[in-house]
């Protein structure tokens, strides 16, 4: 066993959170809370120290030293964000809540500029242009019409309809998120096809969902047998 | 019959647990040592960091806490080993309060104490900046306007590294190890095209099938995903470490959910038949 204090606190916690599996119980609690409150307080910290010391105390400090003939350079303005700041905090409190629209407003715009840029020609243009592809690409037909055995040949033929499903697979899924035309007959069965498709994506990301879980599962496990019961994990 | 169907159909869910619990404890002290085959993705990676020579700068970005640290520590880590093996210098930050000590210890680890290299010379660490997309977007203008000081609070004046280095276009490549947000989707959407800068991503396995497609056009030149990319890109640079340890175990638990899902389907369909047939 360890002889580690930290890491004796760090293997009770672990269990007094994987104890919520078996039932919810107050030694889940009593740690799930004192999580909430650690975080907290490291995140607090964490923002004073690196948003509101560095952008706002010390220029303004400075700007007020400067006032009285300090030799820096006076960054008042910055008190103006201040006091959007404090705005915001007028709609947790009693009285006329308006005053926190301007500094919302303000983030709104600002976040939703960058966003819409962002998406747009980060994903949007570079996505389309992406699926601009030949149904059929040269390289995986000549690769196909090589194939020296029966493996090469289903190998070579999943490559050859690569491009034919991303296309079939883009098309009818965003034909099923076309509702203005009711969908019925052949558009329903274009639909039915990006259902399947979407299912498909769905399972993949299910699929990566279940491996990251295993993953964290797997660290704890990990940290319980080797780190804290100092057994030997043979890789 | 039909009972032990209807029980099964009704498990309790903690036996499951149960299951599962054994089915990725065992292989960690008895591993199946199964075969792990490289993807494409992970190859770019590694050969993207290969093309790199001696002396240029990289730009690190760990944007992961805690949360994320089983399943990109040891991308971190490998990327760390392959850089400084190589010789190339680093710049890092995080934009994830979290991330600070996760980085820290890394480039301690690696840069201070396995390859000696020289802080402020060979590698930087700028710390926590709070900004998410906007910090992306100014730093490809400008380190020391985002950045005045390091994490330890030395000017970057001081730090000769960062004489060479000021924006995206004095580094040769962009390594993203991110969670979720702010992360490697911001860092397409913000930095890739705007700047023209080279970007590679090791990424947990929930975001994986969101960034395939970045990979597939080319604004990610690699991608890892989740601990099997890390277990894939430790092969690569031939330094097994916990990724690959833990592959046998996670193995064994893909395959028993697997096997949970069939029979828990195909029992529920032999006992709706037979509701539909009464």
């Amino acid at each position: 066993m360890s002889a580690d204090l930290w890491v004796w606190v760090a293997a009770i916690f672990t269990l007094a959170i994987m104890s919520y599996l078996y039932k919810d119980n107050p030694v889940y609690k009593v740690a799930e809370y004192l999580f909430v409150g650690v975080a907290s307080g490291y995140y607090l910290s964490t923002y004073y120290q690196n948003v509101m010391v560095p952008n706002l105390f010390i220029p303004v400090g400075d700007g007020v030293s400067a006032l009285f003939g300090g030799q820096v350079t006076p960054d008042l303005w910055r008190l103006f964000a201040l006091v959007l700041g404090i705005m915001l905090f007028t709609r947790v409190m009693p009285g006329p809540s308006w005053p926190s629209r301007w500094p919302m407003g303000l983030l709104v715009g600002a976040y939703s500029g960058l966003a819409i840029i962002g998406f747009a020609q980060g994903d949007l243009m570079a996505q389309l242009q992406d699926a601009m592809i030949p149904a059929v690409d040269g390289d995986s037909l000549r690769q196909f019409s090589e194939s020296q055995s029966v493996g090469d040949y289903v190998i070579n033929s999943l490559w050859v309809i690569g491009n034919i499903s991303l296309i079939v697979g883009l098309l009818s899924t965003l034909y099923y998120f076309f509702f203005s035309k009711e969908h019925r007959g052949v558009s329903g069965h274009v639909a039915k096809v990006g259902i399947w498709f979407l299912m498909i994506s769905f399972g993949a990301s299910y699929g990566f969902t279940v491996m990251a879980r295993v993953s964290l599962a797997l660290d704890r496990l990990r940290f319980l047998f080797q780190d804290w019961m100092g057994f030997t994990i043979i890789s | 019959m039909a009972g032990v169907l209807h029980r099964i159909e009704h498990v309790d869910r903690r036996i499951i647990f149960l299951i599962m619990l054994v089915s990725i404890s065992v292989p960690l002290f008895y591993p199946m040592n199964l075969p792990i085959r490289v993807s494409p993705e992970v190859r770019l990676y590694y050969e993207a960091i290969e093309a790199l020579e001696a002396g240029d700068v990289v730009y690190l970005a760990a944007d992961y806490d805690p949360g994320s640290k089983p399943e990109l520590d040891p991308m971190l880590k490998a990327s760390l080993e392959h850089l400084l093996r190589k010789d190339i210098r680093i710049v890092s930050a995080t934009l994830w309060p979290a991330g600070v000590p996760l980085l820290e210890a890394g480039l301690d680890t690696y840069a201070r104490d396995k390859y000696s290299r020289e802080y402020g010379v060979d590698y930087v660490n700028l710390g926590f900046k709070e900004g998410k997309e906007n910090v992306m977007v100014q730093l490809g203008k400008s380190f020391r306007a985002v950045f005045p000081t390091d994490a330890y609070g030395t000017p970057l004046e001081e730090l000769p590294l960062m004489a060479e280095v000021d924006r995206f276009a004095d580094v040769k490549l962009l390594v993203l190890i991110s969670a979720g947000y702010p992360g490697t989707k911001e860092w397409v959407q913000q930095v890739r095209n705007r700047y023209n800068a080279p970007m590679i991503s090791g990424c947990t396995a929930v975001s994986a099938p969101e960034y395939y497609p970045y990979v597939s056009s080319n604004q990610l030149s690699g991608l890892l995903g989740g601990l099997s990319g890390a277990a894939e890109y430790e092969q690569l640079i031939g330094e097994p470490a916990w990724g690959t340890t833990g592959m046998s175990a996670q193995s064994l638990g893909h395959v028993t959910i697997v096997i949970l899902i069939l029979i828990g389907n195909v029992v529920y369909l032999i006992n709706h038949r037979r509701k539909v047939a009464a």
